[in-house]
């Protein structure tokens, strides 16, 4: 079976939810005896750099006007790769953009649609996947019902692995109609990892008393290399921004590691973490309900646990490093 | 400005997650059953606030059996002026929306609101499905929208901030947190509601689902924390890079 990926570019490259999708891309691609094709639009500085985790075919449509993100145009584009290509699975990582043209994919497929793909397929003859539901607190296996099948690829959800090939790339310019939605700016964070792919999370809460003192979470998050989360009472009281907010109505992540500091762990927090690997949990109420999600539990004040913690790992880096 | 709300029930975020049927059908003994969150305090008000602005109706649709009348009524209790209810028992995404989008071609929306999830299947298909049998834009996760002129501003979430786009044609959108303040309904509004018109129509014939669970399994349970002593950080990092392998 051909598979095509939705290879999304940013800052003219690509994150790693695209190197996951394509590493999960490949492997169908083996066991089922296909191709591993990708298409990328607008602006990217080296298509063939996705050969490393496993393309074979590149198709690149450089054109401007696929810079702003508008989910008829590139649904458009994509839908005329899988066609042009003969790829019954499209996998396209989930992210905002991701999600937003998945459903439209899978209609103009004529493809079943299965998001927030978790791990590898449990079988590749017929293809069937595990995905998350209920926040996290199950996992439910699905049968495609289709010739054409789309998935989308929960964020951090298998482990990639690069080889030192590069992919051909074939330009394309794709015949798409003018956009009806027009983007006029973004206000994003720059440099750091986004939430949704983060490996390592470090989120704090009210305990923290207020804003002015969210140094020693940047202090620990930068020695970690981690990204920056928040509870929601934090984030509704403009202490951190909106963004940041991981839970039930915010963000959902699964990173390897989410540390939670001065967050007493409500189930709609919950929701949203709970796929996290690894749990550290700092509180100084040892009653705090998060610890019973937790792997580790440290019962103190954080205004002095997480400078000893931040010291600690500045230790532990410097002898392993 | 007439607007077509989508509203779909989920269990309670505090619900028991179990199975039944040798893991097959979700146990819903015990389990509290609410209008799903993003489509009532996000979708459906702002799109009762917009009407309220600018005149029209606000119509709320539904894909499900007669146990869906008790949301659809709480949505009409806040304000919703008619509702709409297809009776069936979908099994995926594409069938609820095939009969939303069949139900919407001939009538006159300005607009559909979606909830950006089901807090159930977070799947956040159901939108972009029906803008694509439509022919609409779509424009996911509105944490804000202003409408001034035949245009609708809207913020959209994305990864690490927010993108503000502009629309102008009939359009699809799908309701994140921040896009309206929670409606609690009044005595009034629960008096009208019982006399607002809940039209039940029949779903589309050959409508069958493209994928199909196969089983769900519950992840195993935690083995329980390991305390660390607040002193000893040193420990915790060791634990995490020995025992953990996450560092």
């Amino acid at each position: 079976m051909n598979v095509l990926i939705y290879a999304e570019s940013k800052d003219r490259g690509f994150k790693k939810a695209i190197n996951d999708a394509v590493y999960y891309g490949k492997q169908v691609a083996n066991n089922t005896g296909g191709k591993c094709i990708a298409m990328a639009l607008g602006s990217v500085d080296n298509p063939s750099e996705l050969g490393q985790y496993g393309v074979d075919l590149v198709i690149h449509d450089g054109a401007e006007k696929f810079d702003a993100f508008d989910s008829v145009q590139h649904t458009k584009a994509l839908v005329q790769a899988a066609k042009d290509h003969h790829c019954n699975l499209v996998i396209i990582a989930d992210t905002a953009n991701g999600k937003s043209i998945a459903g439209r994919v899978a209609i103009n497929l004529e493809a079943g649609l299965v998001s927030m793909v978790n791990a590898l397929p449990l079988s590749y003859d017929p293809l069937m996947v595990s995905r998350t539901v209920f926040s996290g607190k199950a996992i439910a296996k699905y049968q495609f019902q289709t010739e054409n099948k789309v998935m989308t690829l929960a964020g951090n959800s298998i482990k990639a692995e690069k080889q030192d090939r590069v992919a051909e790339v074939q330009k394309m310019s794709f015949n798409v109609p003018d956009a009806m939605v027009k983007v006029l700016a973004q206000e994003t964070v720059k440099g750091e990892v986004p939430l949704p792919e983060a490996e390592l999370v470090v989120s704090a809460g009210r305990g923290m008393k207020g804003p002015e003192n969210w140094g020693i979470i940047e202090d620990l998050a930068h020695t970690l290399g981690a990204t920056t989360a928040c509870s929601r009472p934090v984030a509704d009281s403009d202490w951190r921004p909106h963004h940041e907010h991981v839970g039930q109505t915010g963000v959902a992540i699964r990173p390897n590691l989410y540390i939670a500091i001065g967050i007493s762990g409500a189930i709609q927090h919950l929701a949203g973490v709970n796929n996290s690997k690894t749990i550290v949990v700092i509180n100084k109420d040892p009653e705090a309900p998060f610890f019973k999600a937790a792997d580790y539990g440290v019962v103190g004040d954080l205004f002095e646990v997480v400078p000893r913690l931040t010291e600690a790992l500045k230790k532990y880096k410097s002898q392993n490093s | 400005m007439n607007i077509l709300v989508c509203i779909s029930k989920t269990p309670d975020t505090t619900s028991k997650i179990s199975f039944v049927d040798d893991n097959m059908k979700f146990n819903e003994q015990g389990v509290n059953f609410i209008m799903n969150p993003y489509d009532e305090w996000y979708a459906l008000v702002r799109a009762i606030e917009l009407v309220e602005q600018n005149g029209g109706k606000v119509t709320v649709i539904s894909v499900g059996g007669s146990d869906y009348d008790i949301i659809i009524r709480k949505a009409l209790a806040i304000g919703a002026d008619n509702a709409v209810r297809i009776d069936m028992q979908a099994e995926d995404a594409s069938q609820v929306a095939l009969e939303i989008a069949n139900y919407a071609r001939s009538r006159d929306f300005e607009v559909i609101f979606t909830g950006k999830e089901t807090i159930d299947f977070n799947g956040s298909e159901v939108g972009a499905m029906i803008a694509a049998l439509l022919d609409m834009p779509f424009v996911s996760y509105a944490s804000h929208l202003e409408y001034a002129d035949g245009k609708f501003v809207i913020d959209r979430d994305i990864e690490g901030g927010i993108e503000k786009v502009q629309v102008n044609e009939k359009f699809v959108l799908s309701a994140a947190k921040g896009l309206a303040q929670q409606r609690i309904p009044n005595m009034k509004g629960i008096m009208m509601s019982k006399s607002k018109p809940l039209e039940v129509m029949t779903p589309l014939s050959g409508n069958h689902p493209r994928v199909k669970v196969d089983g769900f399994e519950t992840p195993p349970a935690k083995s329980g924390v390991k305390l660390i002593n607040p002193e000893n950080m040193d420990e915790l990092v060791r634990l995490l890079h020995e025992e953990a392998k996450v560092i």
